[in-house]
């Protein structure tokens, strides 16, 4: 629709240093392990992820907003739990579908209402929606419970070939899916824009006649959307549902949406970023795996490492910035000469 | 009637709880001209924008937009109408590209997507419009304050129907800045539309509107044609009083006593808030800053006291050069302030007449060495009694205090601290006359104890009856000094009116 720009600027900066740490993981990857430089490998990536990628990006909505959904991996927790038990009493595959998007939909809209409508803070808001979904997954079962629908299974096995021997999964392509409206929306809808806008200045926004309160209430809604599409997604990955599914998976979501260059300030940010941050961790993990002796922790050390380095960054071009704004003509204005003129 | 009215204000009145903020006022702009609307701080200029802009209804009266009756019930209501208004600040979004900040809300779209090209092309030529030649693709923070309010007009100017509200857009502007947007101002005149300029800055009412209306005390004191109108008529019209400049009265006894110096300022300045500076304050002196609203008195407070940073100059306070002020460190050097607004900055009303005393001996104390609670009882008690503050005991909450209590606490909090230097913003504002002459007088009492008193005040009587040197401010630059006989309300007066031609003519050249 454009072409894109190459230059390097400010706005891109963080997306393109991401870019290159991705290059440079995969690289030192390739490197380091026989086997590691293969298209599955990487295919892999998309296929284990593909339920992070989507939640990311939903999230990375609410935080270019200026806000923050804790509720989110809950949300697939409940979805997961929700599915499996309606598969029990012998549902459709179908109409557990739609039953979950509805779920997710509503569950967020909720919440979207509740900070809107009373300005209440979105962390104490979506942190009581964590608690909830993740009770009530809880009070359908504390047990896990497979899934042997056969739809589901199909869906979840069925292999799409795209070179040779290499596959992807229908949640590969769900995923990438959402991504390219995520980037549509943000980029070529008014309410994309709003989203910018309101996390650039609240106070502005709403001086400028945008639509805020409708605007703040719909992002929340899509953040629900996009869990339960995560939550769809990573049953099919599962084939069960578990209340205890995914603890701490908002983390990584945020983890990710960080590492892909969003700022939390909110206001800043592509939404191919989460997709470029949920790479970059997939990638750590499987170095690790690859390496075979090293405790999967250090997944987790890394990934603390590597998000201190971004928000550092991110700061320094934030500051960086400020500092540009603010032009050098400290010129005093001849007084003497503007009383004889008049 | 005459039609030619683009915004036609009548009988306006508005009142908010205890305070009649408007009664009556009339307000005409016509097509093709820039009328300044000019008060001091609460003759009601902002409520009457408001009431046109939607933001406040009116209680009685009338709004015609080109003859016909309006009643926009919010802002953006307002900008449907046709009437957009750019205020102080930039009220965009840092984030977006100028572009985008220009056309958010009304994107040009193709096929139901935002259409970029069309948006970048589109507001390119709109700033042409304003001889503004920008990368429209850059985010709006990349740009000077100037520039981001420049976008708000280009902005504003689209959306509107041929009226423009500028509400003090030149306060952080510099010279050359305010040039340009002076420049664009005439041009959009030229086109036809009508546009309201609120400012405190004289030179610049004079330098680019045809019309004034005056405010006061929320009354309409009369609308001029600007080329008719000097200065000291504007002056006297917007502060409510005549003077003469045969007035000898509050002339006070010469006194030239050799100070030793306690605090130097030299260039001390900082962009968009006040040009560099020099300022000296003896100890035991009462200096005083006169002004107008916006002449930049505060900011010269807040620079000494390092609330602002300033990014020029150097100060020196008892001898010692200090290279970066703020707040703690002044305390530390003997500085107490007294802020402008006690209900936002000064008191803490949920605390005690003692715990509010004590607040400021503490902060300096630090948090690790707390001052005994007998002893903050016998802090408070001393100076409830020194400064005769009317309250029945010292643990009274202190937002039940008068206005003229409430600041003698907050005197007595910068007291307990034995400061050298007193910074009083406004220390008399909003209390009634009795209160005023005491605090007044307490103040020359401090001063004769040896505490240095930076004074600042709108109310020219009380700075000539309180200080022993004035410094005049006009449009943030220092135009003047005025001391011993020359210290006269109608001397001042003529400086702020006329600019710093008349420094140091006391007497003066009449109007």
């Amino acid at each position: 629709m454009k072409k894109v720009s190459l230059k390097i600027s400010h706005n891109n900066i963080i997306v393109l240093a991401t870019l290159l740490l991705l290059f440079i993981l995969y690289g030192s990857g390739a490197a380091l392990y026989k086997g590691f430089f293969s298209m599955q490998v990487f295919l892999n990536l998309f296929i284990d992820n593909a339920y992070l990628i989507i939640v990311a990006t939903g999230m990375a909505f609410v935080i270019i907003k200026g806000g923050i959904d804790l509720s989110v991996a809950s949300v697939v927790a409940l979805i997961s739990m929700v599915s499996a038990a309606l598969f029990q009493q012998g549902a459709n595959a179908f109409v557990v579908i739609f039953a979950a998007l509805l779920i997710g939909t509503l569950f967020g809209a909720g919440q979207g209402y509740l900070i809107q409508r009373f300005q209440l803070h979105p962390w104490i808001v979506t942190l009581a929606g964590m608690f909830l979904a993740r009770g009530i997954s809880f009070l359908i079962s504390t047990e896990s419970i497979v899934i042997s629908n056969p739809t589901f299974v199909l869906l979840s096995q069925h292999k799409i070939y795209v070179w040779e021997k290499n596959f992807i999964t229908i949640s590969v392509l769900i995923a990438l899916a959402v991504v390219i409206a995520a980037i549509l929306i943000g980029r070529y809808s008014s309410f994309g824009r709003a989203v910018y806008a309101i996390g650039g200045s609240e106070k502005s926004a709403i001086l400028m006649g945008l639509p805020v309160a409708r605007t703040t209430i719909t992002v929340y809604t899509l953040s629900g959307l996009f869990s339960a599409i995560g939550g769809i997604v990573f049953t099919f990955y599962m084939l069960s549902g578990y209340s205890l599914h995914l603890m701490g998976m908002e983390m990584d979501a945020i983890a990710s949406c960080v590492i892909g260059g969003i700022l939390l300030t909110g206001g800043f940010g592509y939404l191919i970023g989460p997709t470029l941050g949920v790479l970059c961790t997939g990638i750590i993990q499987t170095i690790i795996m690859f390496q075979g002796t090293l405790s999967s922790w250090w997944t987790k050390i890394t990934i603390g490492f590597l998000l201190f380095l971004f928000m550092a960054f991110q700061r320094i071009i934030v500051m960086r910035k400020e500092k540009s704004a603010l032009p050098a003509s400290k010129n005093k204005p001849n007084f003497e000469n503007k009383v004889v003129n008049l | 009637m005459s039609t030619d009215y683009v915004l036609h204000m009548k009988g306006i009145s508005k009142s908010f709880p205890g305070v009649k903020a408007l009664s009556n006022v009339d307000f005409g702009l016509r097509k093709g001209e820039i009328h300044a609307l000019m008060g001091e701080n609460g003759a009601g200029k902002s409520t009457l924008i408001k009431t046109a802009t939607g933001v406040y209804d009116w209680d009685s009266g009338e709004v015609r937009l080109a003859g016909r009756p309006i009643a926009p019930k919010s802002p953006l209501e307002a900008q449907q109408l046709g009437i957009s208004t750019v205020y102080q600040e930039v009220n965009l979004c840092p984030n977006l590209t100028v572009a985008e900040n220009i056309f958010i809300g009304r994107h040009p779209r193709k096929r139901g997507f935002i259409h970029w090209d069309k948006m970048y092309a589109d507001s390119e030529r709109l700033l042409e419009r304003l001889d503004l030649y920008i990368d429209v693709k850059q985010p709006l923070s990349h740009y000077s304050v100037a520039i981001q309010q420049m976008v708000a007009i280009a902005r504003a100017v689209d959306i509107s129907n041929g009226i423009l509200i500028l509400d003090e857009p030149t306060s952080s502007l510099d010279a050359n800045e305010v040039k340009q947007l002076f420049k664009v101002m005439r041009k959009l005149k030229q086109e036809g539309m009508g546009i309201v300029f609120v400012t405190h800055f004289l030179d610049q009412v004079y330098e680019v509107t045809d019309r004034i209306t005056v405010l006061r005390n929320g009354t309409l004191v009369g609308e001029y044609v600007t080329s008719a109108l000097s200065k000291t008529e504007l002056v006297s019209h917007m502060i409510g009083r005549e003077w003469s400049t045969e007035e000898t009265a509050g002339m006070k006894a010469v006194e030239q006593i050799s100070r030793d110096l306690f605090l130097q300022a030299s260039t001390l300045g900082k962009r968009g808030s006040i040009y560099p500076i020099d300022l000296q304050i003896g100890k035991g002196e009462v200096l005083g800053l006169a002004g107008l609203l916006g002449s930049g008195r505060t900011e010269i407070a807040k620079l000494i006291f390092g609330i602002d940073k300033a990014d020029e100059g150097i100060l020196t306070i008892d001898g010692e050069q200090i290279s970066s002020m703020y707040p703690q460190k002044a305390i530390q050097k003997g500085l107490g302030f007294t802020p402008e607004d006690r209900k936002v900055a000064g008191i803490v009303g949920e605390l005690t007449i003692r715990e509010n005393i004590v607040l400021a001996l503490q902060a300096r104390k630090g948090l690790f060495s707390f001052i005994p609670l007998r002893k903050q009882k016998e802090i408070a008690n001393k100076y409830i009694e020194l400064l005769k503050i009317k309250t029945p005991s010292a643990e009274q909450k202190i937002e039940n205090l008068s206005g003229g209590n409430q600041q003698k606490v907050i005197l007595a909090r910068w007291l307990a601290t034995q400061p050298k230097l007193l910074i009083l913003d406004e220390p008399t504002r909003g209390i009634d006359v009795g209160s005023k002459m005491e605090i007044r007088k307490l103040i020359l009492e401090l001063a004769a104890s040896g505490i240095s008193i930076l004074i600042i005040s709108a109310e020219l009587d009380e700075i000539v009856q309180c200080c022993n040197r004035i410094i005049v401010l006009r449009d943030r630059i220092k135009i003047g000094e005025v001391s011993g006989a020359s210290m006269r309300e109608n001397v001042i007066m003529e400086m702020i009116a006329k600019g710093a031609e008349l420094y140091g003519k006391p007497g003066g050249i009449g109007a």
